[in-house]
């Protein structure tokens, strides 16, 4: 699904609304270009998931921990690393096998070794402040509850000429 | 153990790109330093690779340490005690030095040191100014950190301020790749802006008047989206006008703090204290405004192993030794707490 974002806040209240529909073990996907918002993704879902400690770029440390509200929440970045061997080290899976929450930037990369997950792909928009933000799922673990995503989503939907007359 | 000035200890240093060692006496008097930069291994890669990190730190560790007992002079049962950076860092390039440093502990039978990568960073002006005024304020800048750090005394320090998103080093890193103007980014942006006029694009300046926290992942979005918009920009323009934003705020940030603690020095560390105009602009500014500024070599800025052997001296002296079951801590953070709960990074 196709959602837009006219500015950064709605950014964070789409990743707030994705947030409430994650389930221990799930795996989140943040796709897109530098300086696209990936960060600001993980950050609306880390809040929304009950994280208080700054949630920063990853790049660097390449996974960050954050204790939520009901889960550990692993925040990582690939942007670093170049061939899958790396990114089976990380040790990813294992983390959301113990019950964590992961997200992943630049995870498209790695598409092929990470299992089942919901993929976020963030990209500029025509306004400096707007995105456009699409949706997948990846496997089976979220067709229970794909259509009450894409249900509470709607009002940010692309296609929606409501955006017009807000 | 008496702890003195005749005390030597061996730095051991691992936690990111390079393979250090270094033999210090009496905590400030550097009889030698190795640093075997990783740089051209990077370079292909653009940007710090973790598996060959390590890898290259493991082929690199032995060779760099005896270099350091031999250019010091001394034989190696002269070191009486081993330091050693445990964290924050990548937990495969930390795991190398930790098990080195513990070896050589052991073999030598003399006490291990477990040393705060950060922490030896506010350790690294003293090395070149053993009678820096204190109280000061440090501004820490690198690839993963940008921190400011009300230092009363060695060992004595608080947190005034951090990024909330990207750190400086990072910005100058991923700038200069989107740039395509080469890698390390940090010395390619100083080299490009030189040609540069600053004032030709105003990025934006985030935080500036609010707070001692630093963004800097908005400048990065600023910096694509002016050159999306404007595809015939000469990239030393765009480089300039970035450093010239960046610099302005860790500038205007560290003089806030230094006036709000009233501190008597400002200290650069880290990588991105390299840069000649953050180098130049806070000598200036901090000068003018009364303060005394401790620019530290770039050899000292940057990661070496001389200011773990000086932290692992003054943590020697007033904490004693660590002991040998200490381990690698990635997420260690400045005030020795892991920052972000419990484990991560790799196994």
């Amino acid at each position: 699904m196709n959602l837009f974002a006219p500015s950064p806040i709605v950014t964070r209240e789409i990743a707030a609304v994705v947030a409430s529909y994650l389930r221990l073990g799930d795996t989140v996907v943040l796709a897109g270009e530098m300086g696209a918002g990936k960060t600001l993704l993980a950050q609306g879902i880390c809040t929304a998931l009950g994280v208080t400690d700054p949630v920063t770029s990853p790049t660097f440390n390449l996974v960050h921990s954050y204790a939520g509200n009901d889960a550990t929440v692993y925040h990582a970045d690939l942007y670093r690393l170049k061939n899958t061997d790396e990114i089976a080290d990380l040790a990813l899976e294992e983390f959301s096998q113990q019950g964590g929450i992961v997200l992943i930037e630049w995870g498209d990369v790695g598409d092929d070794i990470i299992g089942e997950h919901l993929e976020i792909r963030i990209s500029l928009g025509e306004e400096d402040e707007s995105r456009d933000i699409s949706v997948r799922a990846v496997g089976k673990r979220w067709e229970l509850r794909w259509p009450r995503l894409v249900a509470a989503t709607k009002m940010y939907a692309s296609t929606d000429a409501e955006w017009d007359d807000l | 153990m008496h702890i003195d000035n005749s005390t030597v200890v061996l730095g051991i240093e691992s936690s990111c790109d390079e393979t250090a060692a270094a033999i210090v006496m009496g905590g400030n008097d550097v009889l030698s330093s190795v640093v075997s930069s990783q740089i051209d291994i990077h370079a292909k890669f653009g940007g710090v690779v973790p598996e060959v990190a390590s890898r290259a730190h493991l082929e690199l560790i032995q060779p760099v340490i005896n270099e350091a007992i031999q250019l010091a002079g001394i034989g190696a049962e002269r070191i009486n005690a081993v330091a050693t950076t445990i964290g924050p860092g990548l937990i495969g390039a930390l795991l190398v030095g930790v098990s080195a440093g513990k070896a050589m502990a052991y073999g030598l039978d003399v006490p291990f040191i477990g040393v705060n990568h950060l922490e030896a960073h506010l350790y690294a002006a003293l090395l070149e100014e053993p009678q820096l005024p204190f109280p000061a304020v440090v501004l820490l800048v690198s690839g993963g950190n940008t921190l400011l750090i009300h230092m009363t005394a060695p060992g004595e320090y608080s947190l005034l301020g951090a990024t909330i998103d990207d750190a400086a080093g990072e910005a100058f890193d991923k700038i200069a790749r989107f740039l395509d103007i080469g890698y390390p980014g940090g010395p390619a942006i100083d080299a490009a802006a030189q040609q540069g006029n600053p004032q030709s694009i105003e990025f934006p300046r985030a935080m500036l008047h609010d707070g001692l926290d630093f963004s800097f992942s908005g400048l990065k979005t600023s910096v694509i989206n002016y050159v999306r918009k404007n595809p015939g920009v000469a990239s030393h323009d765009v480089a300039a006008s970035f450093q010239c934003a960046v610099v302005d705020v860790l500038v205007a940030k560290t003089l806030r703090a230094a006036q709000q603690v009233d501190a008597k020095s400002i200290v650069l560390g880290g990588g991105v204290a390299a840069n000649s105009l953050l180098r130049s602009e806070m000598q200036r500014v901090g000068s003018a405004a009364g303060f005394h500024v401790a620019l530290p070599s770039k050899a000292m800025c940057t990661d070496n192993a001389a200011m773990i052997a000086s932290a692992g001296w003054y943590r020697l002296r007033d904490h004693g030794p660590s002991g040998l079951d200490v381990g690698a801590i990635p997420h260690l953070s400045l005030t020795g707490s892991t920052v972000r709960g419990n484990r991560a990074g790799r196994k």
